[in-house]
């Protein structure tokens, strides 16, 4: 019965990659840009909240509730400021803009935070759990995760087809210049696609802090479950990205049972051999 | 009243003067049409009124305002609507997205998406389906949908025959007078001389970047556009062939 239960966490541990690749897969799917940075802004928004709590003693829901955006309002900037000047420059330059941040990002925190692994602190909440049935038990914070995570795709999902500006999102993913031809400015259009990958990427980043410990350097291990959940799951799809997520999660948390030396290890050959056998994704498609 | 006034207009398409220091006028109200063969710089002279191409100099008129600088996107709310060469629908989207991608900007004007419906009733009952999926003429017809929606008052129309049954062509042209009634200037890019001659109230025959040739579909000889369409080394009455 322990395998059902590694499965019912597999399942939830994959709504939490599925967030954390959501911008991953947006900001290319609009862009073309490759965040190598993502991770590590997963990593940031872990920091902030740490200080924020431990600066002014808030509660974590409301360090949450001011985090996320804030986040997406630095993402508006970022894409307007940093990443728009290097996408005329063609997608190396893109590259090598988010891979100098990524390290700039891990140097500040480094400088601030030291080197020392920290945890934010979830209370009773992060550790306390129910039983479903005799052998399987659901942990608030996993639950509670998940039910996020679905809420926040979902809500992108209706953004995406239901308003106009979403439609142009979409629409600048398949053709940016016609897109310019309908009204549209890309830099706007791009700004608000890097303010939602922002927002998403913090929300990830603080469930990532109060379930695991983290620490300046872990960004780039982290950002790998984005790239695939993002893979496997089929590049530019909303609900490939969740599926590719789920099938991580589930890979990792059935081989931790097993062995958990292997966590890790099985992920990465999951993704490996869907890049092998089946490099457009399991769902293939374009439909976000 | 004059809509658009191009002066001494020339635009680079990479090294090539694809547009060469022409001037000409479109009136509020009528159709006219460029034609010219490959290469004459009609698709150029196209991007360049939609800004997608900055001209190297000369400038463009537009209602009474300067819009040589001004971005492609915000054309849009000045009143210009493009139907680029190749239809570039957004294949990801459905029909009606596709049409209501138009209508981004909001322009008010009498173009709504029960009205384009109305144009061509088969957008309504095939509203959901992908774009990629539509056959040739079916998709120039969203791409001209489309612009519609942005209600323009100017609507350039870039080779709406190219890749297209003659048949499906003329039922496509047939919409336009309903267009023009609506209140719409149209500019129409064409390499089908016939069916350009067909339906505009004025034609330019572009050759190299300069028009050679300009008149009433009516008062213009097969002749004279021959020579003009092809820059055959001839002088057609009336008008002065180039070089």
């Amino acid at each position: 019965m322990g395998w059902l239960n590694a499965v019912v966490q597999g399942i939830l541990l994959g709504g939490l990659y599925a967030l954390f690749a959501t911008g991953l897969s947006l900001m290319f799917g609009v862009m073309r840009i490759v965040n190598l940075a993502h991770g590590d802004l997963a990593v940031v928004a872990s920091f902030l909240a740490l200080a924020l709590v431990g600066g002014t003693g808030l509660p974590l829901w409301v360090v949450l509730v001011v985090t996320v955006p804030l986040f997406a309002l630095l993402g508006y900037l970022t894409q307007r400021v940093l990443l728009q000047r290097s996408l005329a420059a063609g997608p190396l330059a893109t590259l090598l803009v988010t891979f100098g941040l990524s390290i700039v990002l891990q140097n500040v925190l480094l400088e601030i935070f030291s080197a020392d692994t920290r945890t934010l602190d979830g209370g009773a909440f992060a550790t306390g759990s129910f039983e479903l049935s005799g052998a399987i038990s659901v942990g608030y914070l996993s639950l509670t995760t998940f039910v996020l995570a679905g809420a926040v795709l979902i809500g992108i999902q209706l953004f995406l087809s239901r308003t106009g500006l979403g439609r142009m999102l979409r629409a600048s993913s398949d053709d940016a210049e016609t897109a310019r031809l309908m009204g549209a400015d890309s830099r706007h259009v791009y700004g608000i696609a890097t303010a939602i990958a922002f927002a998403t990427v913090a929300l990830a980043g603080l469930m990532f802090a109060i379930r695991s410990s983290f620490d300046p350097s872990i960004g780039p291990s982290r950002l790998i479950f984005a790239f695939e959940a993002v893979v496997i799951g089929g590049l530019g799809s909303l609900w490939g990205t969740l599926l590719g997520g789920m099938v991580l999660g589930i890979t990792q948390s059935l081989s931790a049972q097993a062995d958990p030396a292997l966590t890790l290890l099985a992920g990465h050959l999951v993704f490996l051999a869907v890049l092998a056998f089946r490099p457009q994704g399991l769902l293939a498609g374009r439909t976000a | 009243m004059t809509l658009l006034s191009i002066r001494d207009l020339t635009v680079h398409h990479g090294q090539l003067r694809a547009v060469d220091a022409l001037s000409l006028e479109v009136r509020q109200g009528e159709v006219l049409a460029i034609i010219g063969a490959n290469g004459a710089g009609k698709s150029t002279l196209l991007r360049a009124l939609a800004g997608l191409i900055l001209p190297t100099s000369g400038t463009i008129g537009f209602a009474g305002r300067d819009i040589t600088r001004l971005p492609a996107h915000r054309r849009v709310s000045a009143g210009i609507a493009l139907v680029p060469e190749g239809r570039r629908l957004f294949r990801s989207l459905t029909v009606e997205e596709n049409l209501l991608a138009g209508g981004y900007r909001r322009r008010p004007g009498p173009w709504t998406l029960g009205a384009v419906q109305a144009l061509f009733p088969w957008m309504a009952e095939r509203r959901g389906q992908n774009a990629a999926q539509l056959s040739g003429g079916e998709q120039q017809a969203v791409a001209i949908g489309r612009a519609l929606l942005a209600n323009p008052d100017l609507l350039l129309i870039d080779e709406l025959s190219l890749g297209l049954a003659p048949v499906i062509v003329r039922r496509i042209y047939e919409a336009l007078p309903e267009i023009v009634g609506a209140g719409t200037t149209a500019l129409i890019v064409e390499q089908d001389v016939s069916q350009a001659m067909r339906v505009a109230d004025r034609v330019h025959c572009l050759l190299e970047g300069r028009s050679v040739l300009h008149g009433r579909p009516g008062d213009l000889t097969a002749e004279q556009v021959e020579h003009a369409y092809f820059g055959l080394d001839a002088r057609p009455a009336g008008q002065e062939g180039h070089d």
